[in-house]
């Protein structure tokens, strides 16, 4: 593994450095009938399910057909992409803000022989590499966080519950038969770098037990004020602690009463790690959305306060969330999302129809908001 | 336990992290591997373990990244490096994503390649805030990706830390008739107007642009950016009356909501009970065969656009609304972005300077005012929605409130108030006894 230099040359770092030149034009990278037409689209019809047609003011069309994937992808896989959009693409395709994958093809009779070229593909485990569909009142691909791959704070896995969450709703990705589009988001710990309180369903990995302290290291590693200053809740303070071998070091106190288990803290210092085994796990939400349409934007709210980690497939969350889509399917009118839906029949109804517990962990006692969210009407139903 | 997640039909991301390992392993291309070869393997046992145990192997970052840049970099260390050599070192380089997310197989392959020689072979595509996401490389080949990417790939980093995040934007006018504006154009724009506060942080904390071309939100900009900008109009919504009636007669080249229902038998299509009862304001009517729309007070929520997109147009008067502080809930809860702007022109022809006066006004104000790791949305909760107005210079009005306020403690300034707050209390004993 011979060390094969770039050009770049450490002794002299701004030695023909180039920097600040943004991302790559848009335009180098759209296909000739998107840069023909943009401004001009007319109006647009899907077909089938993952498949659609957008008509020009032009006349022309450009047929998308659009497949799920794993955010997580190796280069190999990127490479397969690049050899079919140069088969039929020619050498464009496009990602959704979902993680799906678009092909773009400009006449009908290009459309089948791309869908035969994706829809048989597997890898060797035996699932779909480029299964076809997310589109309209289904369930779409989930946009989802890191996990255990490669973060730090997570309470959950990201990619894991993901596929494990996908595999259960796979034919809502391929089929158009909800009331409304469904959109299911995965956010690994509450700092949600995926944010994923405005959606029909959440998955979000959450920690039950206050940090840990380190304290031999604590001083030495994090600022203390800042460790302080980073409790929402203000449960950490500054404590003399005397280590086994005598030492008296500086370190912080946490009062377990006060903790909230954001993990804030941990942020802003290692030495206060959250992670275990049996605190950590899955809180469901719910009702989110982001559109306008109809109603306004609005939170997803907590449904399931808990549900332990069952690696690797997550049993008792799937099936959550089973009943959660086949609860809201069965119920909801045409164009209703889900929070419009549980709103209508009253959160009351929704938890008999998911066959959800109620508990007291779902009563917000979280600073002034929380009084908004109870019941101040006698309009409720038994 | 992750062979456990090869089976179902989802594609898996354990099968394909195998097959990359396998591909690495035998190197028929013949690749001078810049990071352990095996790396990927070592991911897969990271990752096994953390299965096992139920949490991270991850060490908290380190302070990594590129000279003269303060983000684009995040360190990563695993916690069991005597386990998996591979992965000790395994940074991540966020690559700022072009406008849109349009690729050339050309650009992906050159990436592909560098990646596999100076990473491993390992990416997100793409990460939650838009970036490509390459994941995993050591210190030295850092300095090596950065310059590949700038000489060879004309590519830069994107966002990381406390600075402005990569900005994100939906595909807009380049694929859809709903785009009131842009977006492409305008992210591109503000992505290449800031990569001073993009690539070095001078930032109370992280800052994030997200840019929809219309109010369906498909970028979800309301929810999750700083600053938002949603497409929006300002006069009619365009009607072809002939359109509507095969909407009506149920012809098949008029599918309601553009089929996206077409999976279930929900009856014939109603414009009655499908369009004008639902519409959220009520400012719909069928006055014999023709529709009508009350469009003073329509508010442009798109559900009749979106049922019947042959019909239906958005008008021509196009600009965007902005929204201000949007978050996820760390740490005093969620917030969703609130109107500061309803309605601003988008022009690129004077580069967009009705739009960069208010991002730079809002600037001076949160780097002034914010503290450490404060967003700018928590910013407008501690100094209020009147701070945000009066900075920016916009006029109150009231698109700004759900509603009016329900408490009358309004924090009245002393020259509203006629004669001042400076009083003679001896004058005022005169007339009122003690």
């Amino acid at each position: 593994m011979a060390f094969i230099s770039s050009g770049y040359n450490p002794a002299k770092p701004m030695e023909n450095r180039i920097t600040d030149i943004g991302p790559r034009h848009y335009e180098e990278f759209y296909p000739e009938v998107i840069k023909k037409n943009k401004g001009k689209w007319a109006h647009h019809e899907i077909l089938e399910p993952g498949v659609l047609v957008h008509v020009s003011e032009t006349g022309d069309e450009v047929y998308t057909v659009r497949c799920g994937g794993a955010r997580l992808m190796s280069t190999t896989h990127i490479n397969e992409i690049c050899d079919i959009a140069d088969k039929h693409c020619d050498g464009h395709v496009r990602f959704t803000t979902r993680n799906n994958i678009e092909f773009m093809v400009d006449s009908k009779d290009k459309v089948e022989p791309l869908k035969n070229e994706l829809k048989n593909r597997k890898f060797a485990g035996g699932s779909f590499k480029f299964p076809i569909g997310g589109t309209g009142a289904g369930i779409t691909n989930i946009v989802h966080t890191q996990g255990w791959i490669h973060c730090h704070t997570p309470a959950t896995d990201a990619s894991g519950t993901v596929k494990a969450t996908m595999d259960v709703l796979f034919d809502d990705f391929q089929q158009m038969r909800l009331p409304a589009p469904l959109r299911v988001s995965m956010a690994c710990c509450l700092n949600m770098c995926g944010a994923v309180h405005c959606s029909d369903i959440a998955i979000l990995g959450y920690h039950r037990k206050p940090p840990m302290i380190d304290h031999e290291y604590l001083s030495k590693i994090c600022e203390i004020p800042l460790a302080i200053a980073s409790c929402p809740t203000a449960a950490i303070k500054p404590a003399k602690v005397t280590l086994a071998d005598g030492t008296e070091v500086k370190s912080v106190a946490v009062n377990n009463e006060r903790c909230m288990f954001c993990g804030n803290c941990y942020t802003m210092c290692p030495s206060m790690p959250l992670a275990d085994t049996e605190g950590d796990g899955i809180v469901l939400m719910a009702g989110g959305k982001v559109s306008n349409r109809i109603s306004d934007p609005k939170f997803s709210k907590v449904v399931v306060a808990f549900l332990p980690n069952e690696m690797p497939r997550w049993p008792s969350m799937t099936d959550a969330i089973t009943r959660m889509v086949n609860a809201y399917s069965n119920g909801a009118n045409k164009y209703e999302r889900l929070g419009d839906w549980a709103e209508r029949i009253g959160w009351e109804k929704f938890f008999e129809v998911c066959e959800l517990d109620f508990t007291h962990h779902l009563i917000d006692d979280f600073r002034q908001q929380a009084y908004m969210s109870w019941r101040q009407t006698t309009n409720f139903k038994f | 336990m992750l062979d456990q997640l090869e089976s179902g039909p989802w594609p898996s991301f354990v099968s394909d992290m195998k097959h990359q390992a396998e591909v690495r392993a035998k190197n028929e291309a013949g690749v001078q591997f810049q990071i352990p070869t095996d790396c990927v393997d070592d991911l897969l046992g990271v990752l096994e373990l953390s299965y096992k145990h139920g949490r991270t192997h991850w060490k908290h970052g380190g302070i990594v990244g590129v000279f003269g840049y303060g983000g684009g970099v995040i360190g990563r260390y695993c916690d069991q490096p005597g386990m998996f050599p591979g992965v000790e070192h395994f940074h991540t380089m966020r690559v700022n994503q072009p406008a849109g997310k349009y690729y050339t197989t050309d650009y992906l392959r050159q990436l592909t390649k560098l990646w596999d020689m100076r990473g491993s072979g390992m990416t997100n595509m793409h990460g939650a805030t838009g970036d490509i996401i390459l994941l995993g490389t050591t210190t030295p080949q850092l300095e090596e990706v950065f310059w590949e990417l700038t000489h060879n790939l004309d590519q830069d980093l994107g966002g990381s830390g406390s600075n402005l995040r990569t900005p994100a934007d939906c595909l807009g006018s380049s694929r859809c008739e709903y785009a009131c504006y842009d977006t492409n154009a305008l992210c591109h724009f503000l992505t290449n107007e800031y990569q001073d506060e993009l690539h070095r942080p001078a930032f109370p904390y992280k800052f994030k642009f997200k840019l929809d071309g219309c109010p369906n939100g498909c970028v979800a900009s309301i929810a999750r950016s700083d600053m938002s900008f949603i497409g929006t109009w300002k006069d009619n919504i365009k009607i072809d009356q002939d359109a509507v009636n095969k909407y009506i007669e149920n012809d098949a080249a008029y599918p309601a909501n553009a089929g996206a229902h077409k999976g279930r038998d929900w009856g014939p299509f109603d414009i009655q009970k499908e369009v004008i009862n639902l519409c959220p304001t009520g400012c719909m009517k069928m006055d014999g065969k023709e529709l009508k729309i009350d469009n003073p007070n329509c508010n442009r929520c798109m559900h009749c656009i979106n049922v019947m997109p042959r019909a239906l147009k958005i008008g021509d008067v196009r600009g965007c609304s902005i929204l201000c502080g949007a978050k996820a809930p760390i740490l005093d809860g969620a917030q969703m972005g609130s109107l500061l702007v309803p309605f601003v022109e988008v022009n690129p022809d004077n580069d967009y300077e009705a739009i960069t006066e208010i991002i730079e006004n809002i600037w001076d104000w949160w780097m002034e005012e914010g503290k450490n790791r404060e967003r700018l949305g928590e910013l407008m909760m501690r100094q209020g929605f009147q701070k945000l107005l009066e900075v920016t210079g916009i006029e109150p009005q009231p698109q700004h409130v759900q509603y009016p306020r329900t408490n009358p403690y309004i924090f009245w300034k002393e020259e509203e108030v006629p004669g001042g707050f400076e009083r003679d209390v001896v004058e005022y004993r005169k007339h009122h006894l003690r």
